[in-house]
């Protein structure tokens, strides 16, 4: 008579047994890393301190450097940015297209392409930076490829669930008409993920400018390489202009996409 | 008497497409020159690049106290900065919500998960390390940054768009402030907190793995030194586990989302 | 007549089944030459969609043929197949239109299988294929949206465009797949009647399936009824009778 009483409970008790579980392990976790982590804590406490006085040192911002250095490597910063973005297109789009199950209806294939897409998103894209120097030597060539191998993943992953989430009835119309593969893919795919697809594009392109920011610290271009300089010198005002040009910047292309977007949809 | 009229072709071609085409070929051709960029530096560099790999492969495992000792030290700062940045974005998510705070509460708050925002981890962490010097901390104090610029925001607005009427309800039984959030807040948002927070992991354990680039500890340092020294293959015996790391965090992560559905 | 016979449709032996050992379709033998609505009637998943799939090979049948133009369309491939079926035109019961593009581009796609994928890409289309376009959109009545979105459209009028996308093909055969399934009344009357309208014109056979039995008869000049994969019926409109739907539909209750 209560088999099904039984079951139920069993179950919650299991849930509730996974959840106990969990909270468990966090909490072992976070202790163990506590008692093990390898800080110093007199740093620690003194750590405000510090910051403070950094963060007094950087005042004022250093103006006059700006159009001396900074202009023209935030200039860079941006092309590395754009440039990137363009070029992982030439990745992206076909690897989201083999990547798409009603596209190419090949699991073999949708998994191969899956594994490009997946290493290119685990690898950082400072860590692409850092390979990309050692082959093309420090500079911007390094700096656009390590945004274009970083972004592959990106725009080839949310590609291709956009194209999964078209109307098939349109691609089984535009067959049924005797259209070659390309065409249905021109006139049948293509109007569909359009909004989509340009909506990624400045979504990654917006992320790309931030993270181009940063790629100089290990000489791959771009307004990092000021930073770097401006803190090996322990030139803190200098610091200071250029983290505010780049948070200007940041937020500049921010208002950019969302007013691009605006007007797109 | 049939006239046979011509219609007139439904698509003018406008412009507009035509100079699309034309701006980005004439920006890529500009910004290629800008920067010095040519086919023969990238053809150079394509010899170099079949160098590299011919030195990363077989990637070399013998130095796997050195991998182990960093890989531990990411997972600490992963795990730490998640608990603590997690925990602090509970009460500034709460505080930045506008529908349980007043404004002179909920707006500078706002401003201070935009400040955590803005910056990129790296960027965040050489200052934390020209403050309080190499290592984990660095690592640590970057991370709860970022998770609170993320999460704090996330928590904010999963907050705002719960049901009232659930709040009113315990309000009208005279409860405090403290068993409203518990009992009236939290239950709402709870599975959704859990999901914001695991992504948060996964996260701070991606960039756990970078942030040693720029000196703040974990395997990135690791990573960091092997390129310096021109180890390559034990470079890719790096990248091999921050690989495996991160897919077996996310696996990690998916399961505990199942867990609490 | 030389010209319709040579562009018979004859299904021989047609089977089909999604799961082994499930067939849908059982040994199909149809003849279609003379012009107009032939209606093919049937409860739901009796098969009816998978009929017209088949004949165009959006789906593959398991085994049998599909005669068409003088081939057997289930041996052939690639091109060959494609060459093929811009003589077979479509119809669905949502439409399936492009819903971002123009109506008058929705109608051109109809010349997709005539031209180059860059052509396409460039919307080069002929002046033929631009002139045929406008003209059959007036005679469907829709002369005015030709510049708007398809996803402007009310049902009736895709419907409309759907159709006309179809007769662009320039088709020896129409299928259609319960093109008023998705519509009012009325307007199923009106899809029905352009669609008889045009088959007629064009003097092609239009296979049209249909739930609405008493609307089938009323366009229909052959039926054909469908039950648990077999055909169970064959014949004139008039020539259905209580007990030939029983046998259809089974039961008798819905009848009253």
């Amino acid at each position: 008579m209560s088999t099904i009483n039984h079951q139920w409970e069993r179950f919650t008790f299991q849930k509730k047994l996974a959840r106990f579980a969990v909270y468990l392990v966090t909490v072992a976790a976070f202790l163990a890393s506590i008692r093990t982590v390898d800080v110093i804590p007199e740093f620690f406490y003194d750590a405000p301190n510090q910051i403070s006085d950094m963060f007094s040192r950087m005042w004022p911002l250093d103006t006059a450097f700006y159009p001396i250095t900074v202009h023209a490597a935030l200039m860079e910063t941006l092309h590395i940015a754009t440039l990137g973005t363009l070029v992982t297109l030439i990745f992206a789009v076909p690897l989201a297209l083999l990547n798409a199950r009603n596209v190419v209806a090949n699991p073999v294939v949708n998994w191969i392409s899956r594994f490009f897409l997946v290493s290119s998103r685990s690898v950082n894209s400072l860590v692409w930076a850092l390979l990309f120097v050692a082959v093309f030597g420090p500079g911007v060539i390094a700096g656009v490829l390590a945004i274009a191998f970083r972004s592959v993943g990106f725009i080839g992953k949310l590609l291709a669930e956009a194209i999964e989430e078209i109307n098939m009835g349109t691609i089984e119309a535009l067959r049924a008409t005797g259209a070659s593969w390309a065409s249905v893919l021109i006139k049948g795919y293509w109007p569909q993920v359009k909004p989509a697809f340009f909506s990624i594009v400045l979504f990654r392109w917006d992320i790309n400018v931030r993270e181009s920011a940063v790629l100089g610290l290990v000489g791959a271009g771009g307004i990092g390489v000021v930073l770097n300089d401006a803190m090996n010198l322990f030139e803190w005002q200098k610091v200071s202009m250029v983290l505010f040009s780049i948070f200007a910047v940041v937020i500049l292309a921010e208002i950019l996409v969302v007013q691009i977007r605006k007007r797109m949809i | 008497m049939a006239v046979v009229k011509d219609y007139p072709n439904p698509f003018e071609r406008s412009p507009a497409n035509t100079i699309g085409v034309i701006v980005i070929a004439a920006y890529l051709i500009y910004a290629a020159i800008d920067m010095d960029l040519s086919l023969a530096r990238f053809l150079e560099g394509l010899g170099h690049g079949s160098a590299l790999l011919d030195r990363m492969f077989p990637p070399n495992f013998t130095r796997w106290e050195l991998l182990l000792d960093g890989l531990i030290e990411s997972m600490q700062i992963a795990i730490i900065s998640s608990v603590v940045g997690i925990f602090m974005s509970l009460f500034i998510g709460l505080f930045a919500a506008r529908n349980m705070m007043p404004a002179w509460v909920s707006s500078p708050t706002r401003v201070i998960i935009a400040l955590c925002r803005s910056f990129h981890p790296v960027i965040i962490a050489i200052l934390f390390v020209k403050a309080v010097g190499f290592g984990a901390l660095a690592g640590l104090l970057t991370l709860i940054v970022a998770s609170i610029g993320f999460i704090a925001k996330l928590f904010a607005e999963a907050i705002e768009e719960i049901s009232f009427k659930q709040v009113e309800a315990i309000r009208a039984t005279g409860a405090s402030f403290t068993s409203i959030v518990l009992f009236a807040v939290l239950p709402q948002v709870f599975s959704r907190f859990i999901g914001f927070s695991m992504y948060q992991l996964d996260s701070n354990l991606r960039n756990s793995t970078m942030v040693g680039i720029v000196g703040a500890g974990g395997l990135g340092g690791t990573l960091f030194s092997a390129f310096q020294r021109f180890d390559y293959d034990f470079v890719t015996a790096i990248l091999l586990t921050i690989i495996a790391i991160i897919l077996l965090g996310e696996f990690l992560s998916g399961k505990v989302r199942e867990i609490f559905q | 007549m030389a010209e319709s016979q040579q562009n018979y449709l004859q299904i021989r032996n047609l089977n089909h089944e999604y799961e082994a050992g499930k067939p849908i379709l059982r040994g199909i033998d149809l003849n279609f030459d003379q012009p107009g609505i032939i209606a093919i009637i049937g409860p739901s998943g009796t098969g009816k969609s998978t009929l017209l799939r088949c004949i165009n090979r959006l789906i593959n049948p398991t085994s049998g043929e599909v005669l068409f133009d003088n081939v057997d369309l289930t041996s052939v491939e690639g091109k060959e197949l494609r060459r093929h079926r811009r003589h077979i035109g479509m119809v669905f019961q949502e439409y399936n239109l492009v819903e971002r593009l123009t109506v008058i581009e929705n109608l051109l796609t109809g010349r997709l299988g005539y031209m180059s994928a860059w052509n396409a890409w460039r919307r080069n289309y002929t002046q033929d294929d631009i002139n045929n376009a406008f003209e059959l959109l007036e005679m469907v009545g829709l002369k005015d949206f030709a510049k708007q979105r398809a996803d402007s459209l009310s049902g009736g009028q895709r419907q409309r465009v759907g159709i006309a996308r179809a007769v662009m093909q320039d088709p020896y055969v129409l299928l259609a797949d319960e093109p008023t399934s998705s519509l009012d009344p009325k307007t199923a009357v009106e899809i029905m009647e352009l669609m008889d309208t045009l088959a007629r014109r064009k003097n092609i056979p239009a296979l049209v399936n249909i739930h609405d039995v008493s609307l089938a008869q009323r366009f229909a000049v052959r039926m054909v009824g469908m039950s648990g994969g077999h055909v169970v019926y064959d014949g004139p409109p008039e020539g259905i009778t209580e007990d030939h739907l029983k046998q259809i539909y089974g039961g008798e209750s819905w009848l009253s």
